[in-house]
């Protein structure tokens, strides 16, 4: 589709770029806050215990310790802090501080002081007696009649779905199609697999941070780095029953989120203390404090059942999920929902479909949301079964997924079966572009040279291709809300107000090309302010890949309408009707007469000449349906067969995101994706002790990639044009994440002939793998 | 303890505690362009030029810079600096922005000592400095272009 746009499909520079390339921008900790108290955390040192008491005598009594938090003295408001939207799909399962430890990383107290130093001095002098209660670590146990009890009867889920406490069944889904039965009875070979994906973290490099203080009416702001600044206010005005009207939450620029900065956990902390002293108030966590205290992406293992044809045809389909939860229910339905709803409709044609999955609570880190939310894991079973399937059946893997996934003018039943926790959205698919993708993705990796020849590059080590596909969602339908205001400017410029949440991806960019676009003027005329809740209209915030089809839409609504006003002034102005005039680069023209206008002259003429008003206008946008972007990424790796070691030579991402509105923007979203999933892949993990608590809590032993890690890499967007989104955009801050790790399992066995079924794909672990399987070399 | 740094070519008075870390010391004074990533000297974030040299300023002791001169991005030659944050800008190498402090003072570092680098050798100087949002693709083009750009002004 070759659409003619003046802004949209360039990659105009980053508006906050600059700034923060100078060091100029500023982060929630970059504010002074005059005299503001430091808040650190006492956090429990049992994965599971009972508080008998606590005494904060000595604490107290350390010079500059004004406050000291716990159980007994901050009412106990069960709530989530998934920042979600109302009611949230999440458990009301967590107090501020409980009496009841439920993991190693649990708040027990929280100290407020002059300094930092006193801070931590006095977290250190409270004296906690516990009773240590017997652990749940293993969640395949954990439904277990005798399994110890995480949470009792008070803990609920706020809308009418499936939560057993008692169980420690933090949700439970369950969809069925066709008759599965029937399905395996007409397959001709059945593979049944088991897959376990590890815990991670989401690494954002500014650590989690909250400030608080009230202004000059005694209202609480709270500056946060937050990806919900709207949640965010709505959950800390229950949890600390402070009015609405009162609070107001400002997300400066923040340092990456990827879902973990969807979590309201610090705002309800430094609101409390502030609110109850008077002081601004601040916190900013240590990163082992981020690593253990905060959320990270579910472990789950996923048994997949696939019966199949000599032919290659798929006739029944049963995937069981079990998803650890840990200590808290944070997204424990929606993780788990999105493991089925965004992945098997992939493969639309399988008549006999089951999905069931349980979440679980443990004693272990708190899962949450985490960019890919629950496909990650679960396509990790799919794409190494298709990938079995096409081989056990004799054929090329492209030709396989191209002939069996979903199409243009297809659906599935799973869109209106599974949603956001309950019944989803039935969608048709109005643009895929998922050949394309695989056709240069293919050529990209040189697929047809390299597959199944397991060359050997080197005494010991031997190379493979492998291939994963996968789709998300642009946004929660019928649920995302975005909205957008707009008002002109006498020179001609335009302020952009928007909920959205830029939390490092360009978001502002794009939303200002959006409005540039539709009014036809340079990107540099918008003056975009976002993520203020006094300032700027609601928003859900930045999750689900929402932003740029939700609220992209909602800033295109609005800005049309300023557009209209802008006709009707200048048709005014021109003694002409607004059908009869023309837009060029901010200049209103009418043919006939021959005479023009700029916006400057026009806006000029509204505020002060006759009739006078102020062009402005506001929208808001929900999406009737959740158009899936595309992706096909492919893997080439070299396996050292006397070291279990893996590396990835080369990796390509062909995505289909629709029209991009920034193509930099969006390659830098896949390039970002990618790089976390190979870590993800290889070497990130949480590594506990017997007790259940993390060894590792560093960059360094938790292991992300640095720039020495790094394959070649290559990013492909593929020509596509999405007719319900603006200006033809999907979705694609997600969906990369997908891919690295079913594409470097599948390389590895085109390498190797072995599976992997476990990830991280560590030496040790793949040198097991390889022994298992006789295929070690000396 | 009281003392005077040198930060960015201009004397400051600075009040710190014996242990306090120089990444402190300079957040403390209104140097928050300086960003605090880990405080274990793995991430980069905090990085600054001390005595010309680039280290984590989470590192190093504030009693140990006394009297060092300390150089923030803030503080870089112009004619230098521009280039190397222009060429992220244009590359797209900004995202979240929180580590761009700390590689444009790597790369910085860097093209001082290698002004025409080779991929391998950005992979080399930057690993030092993490980064999430971008998987560095496009931190190493806006390297390649900044030292282009230099070059053939030079």
């Amino acid at each position: 589709m070759n659409k003619k746009f003046n802004t949209v499909g360039k990659s105009v520079r980053k508006i906050d770029s600059l700034s923060l390339a100078k060091g100029n921008a500023l982060f929630t900790d970059d504010f002074q806050l005059k005299d503001a108290l430091h808040i650190s955390i006492l956090y429990s040192p049992h994965a599971h215990a009972e508080i008998l008491s606590i005494d904060t005598t000595d604490a107290l009594a350390i010079p500059g310790v004004i406050r000291i938090f716990h159980h007994e003295n901050v009412p106990r408001v069960l709530h989530t802090t998934a920042g979600q939207g109302f009611p949230e799909p999440s458990a009301y399962d967590t107090a501020m501080f409980d009496k009841t430890m439920r993991f190693v990383g649990d708040r027990v107290a929280a100290v407020a002081a002059e300094t930092k130093e006193a801070a931590n001095a006095a977290v250190k002098a409270i004296k906690v007696e516990y009773r240590e209660l017997p652990p749940l670590f293993d969640p395949e146990t954990a439904m277990d009649k005798d399994a110890p009890q995480l949470h009792g009867e008070d803990a609920k889920m706020p809308i009418p779905v499936k939560y057993d406490a008692s169980r420690n069944l933090a949700a439970e889904v369950e969809i069925k199609f066709g008759d599965l039965d029937k399905g395996f009875q007409e397959a001709d070979f059945i593979l049944e697999d088991t897959f376990h994906t590890q815990y991670a973290a989401h690494c954002a490099i500014e650590p989690h941070t909250s400030a608080a203080y009230l202004d000059e009416r005694g209202r609480l702001v709270i500056i946060t780095a937050t990806q919900v600044p709207f949640h965010v206010r709505r959950i800390v005005s229950r949890v600390l029953d402070i009015p609405i009207r009162d609070i107001r939450v400002i997300k400066p620029r923040i340092g990456g989120g990827f879902g973990g900065k969807q979590e309201v956990f610090l705002e309800q902390l430094v609101g409390l203390s502030t609110w109850s002293t008077g002081r601004p108030s601040r916190i900013y966590l240590t990163r082992p404090e981020v690593f253990v205290s905060s959320r990270t992406r579910h472990p789950m293992r996923v048994t997949l059942k696939t019966g199949v044809k000599n032919d290659g045809e798929i006739t029944a389909l049963e995937m069981d999920a079990l998803m650890n939860n840990g200590a808290y229910g944070s997204h424990a339905l929606t993780v788990l929902s999105n493991g089925g709803s965004k992945v098997l409709p992939l493969f639309n044609k399988i008549k006999n479909i089951r999905f069931i999955g349980h979440t679980v609570y443990t004693n272990l880190p708190v899962g949450g949301a985490y960019r890919g939310y629950g496909a990650s894991q679960t396509y990790f079973a799919l794409n190494q079964h298709i990938d079995m399937v096409a081989r056990k059946t004799g054929q090329d893997l492209i030709s396989f997924v191209k002939k069996w996934h979903i199409k243009v003018g297809e659906t599935s039943p799973v869109f209106q079966a599974l949603g956001e926790g309950k019944e989803g959205v039935a969608q048709i698919i109005k643009s895929c572009g998922l050949d394309e993708c695989l056709d240069k993705g293919a050529a990209a990796i040189g697929w047809y040279e390299k597959r199944g020849k397991r060359i050997k590059s080197a005494p010991g080590k031997v190379r493979g291709v492998g291939l994963s596909v996968s789709m998300q969602g642009s946004g929660i339908p019928k649920i995302d809300m975005g909205s957008a205001s707009m008002k002109m400017n006498e020179d001609g410029s335009f302020n952009l107000y928007i909920g959205a949440t830029d939390l490092g991806t360009g978001s502002d960019t794009i939303l200002a090309q959006i409005a540039a676009e539709t009014l036809d003027i340079p990107v540099e005329n918008i003056i975009v302010l976002s993520s203020d809740t006094d300032l700027t209209p609601f928003d859900v915030g930045a999750y689900a890949s929402s932003t740029t089809y939700i609220s992209g839409a909602a800033v295109k609504k609005c800005a049309a309408k300023v557009r209209e006003q802008i006709l009707g002034v200048a048709a005014k102005m021109l003694n002409a009707k607004p059908d009869e005039l023309k837009v060029n680069e901010s200049v209103v023209t009418h043919a006939e007469s021959g005479k023009s206008l700029t916006y400057a002259d026009i806006c000029t003429y509204a505020m002060y000449s006759n009739d006078q008003f102020q062009i402005q206008a506001s929208a808001s946008n929900i999406a009737p349906e959740s158009p899936p972007p595309f992706i096909a990424q492919f893997a080439e790796v070299e396996v050292d067969l006397r070291t279990g070691k893996i590396r990835v030579l080369k990796f390509v991402s062909a995505v289909d995101c629709g029209q991009p509105i920034n193509p930099a923007l969006a390659e830098g979203q896949v390039e970002g994706a990618v790089v976390n999933g190979l870590s993800y892949a290889l070497t990130e993990d949480y590594l506990f002790d017997s007790k259940g608590r993390m060894t590792n809590p560093r960059f360094w032993d938790f292991k992300i990639f640095t720039t020495k890690d790094l394959p070649e890499m290559e990013t492909i967007l593929v020509n596509s044009y999405e007719e319900t989104g603006p200006y033809g955009a999907k979705s694609v801050g997600e969906i990369a994440i997908n891919g690295p790790i079913p594409a470097i399992a599948n390389a590895f066995f085109d390498a190797t002939g072995v599976r992997l079924y476990e990830t991280p794909y560590t030496p040790e672990r793949v040198w097991k793998r390889l022994k298992e399987e006789n295929r070690l070399e000396n | 303890m009281k003392t005077k740094l040198t930060v960015n070519n201009k004397p400051v008075s600075v009040q710190f505690s014996p242990t306090d870390r120089l990444l402190d010391v300079l957040r403390n004074n209104g140097f928050s362009e300086v960003k605090e990533g880990c405080r274990d000297g793995e991430c980069g974030a905090c990085v600054v030029l001390l005595n010309g040299k680039l280290v984590n300023s989470c590192q190093v002791l504030a009693a140990s810079a006394m009297d060092a001169t300390v150089t923030t991005v803030k503080g870089l030659e112009k004619d230098k600096a521009a280039p190397i944050q222009e060429a992220f800008v244009d590359a797209g190498a900004v995202q979240c922005g929180f580590c761009t402090p700390g590689m444009v003072l790597a790369t910085y570092a860097l093209l001082q000592e290698n002004p025409a680098p080779d991929t391998r050798q950005i992979q080399q100087a930057l690993d030092g400095n993490l980064c999430r949002c971008t998987g560095y693709v496009k931190i190493i083009e806006a390297v390649q272009l900044a030292a282009e750009r230099t070059n053939s002004h030079e």
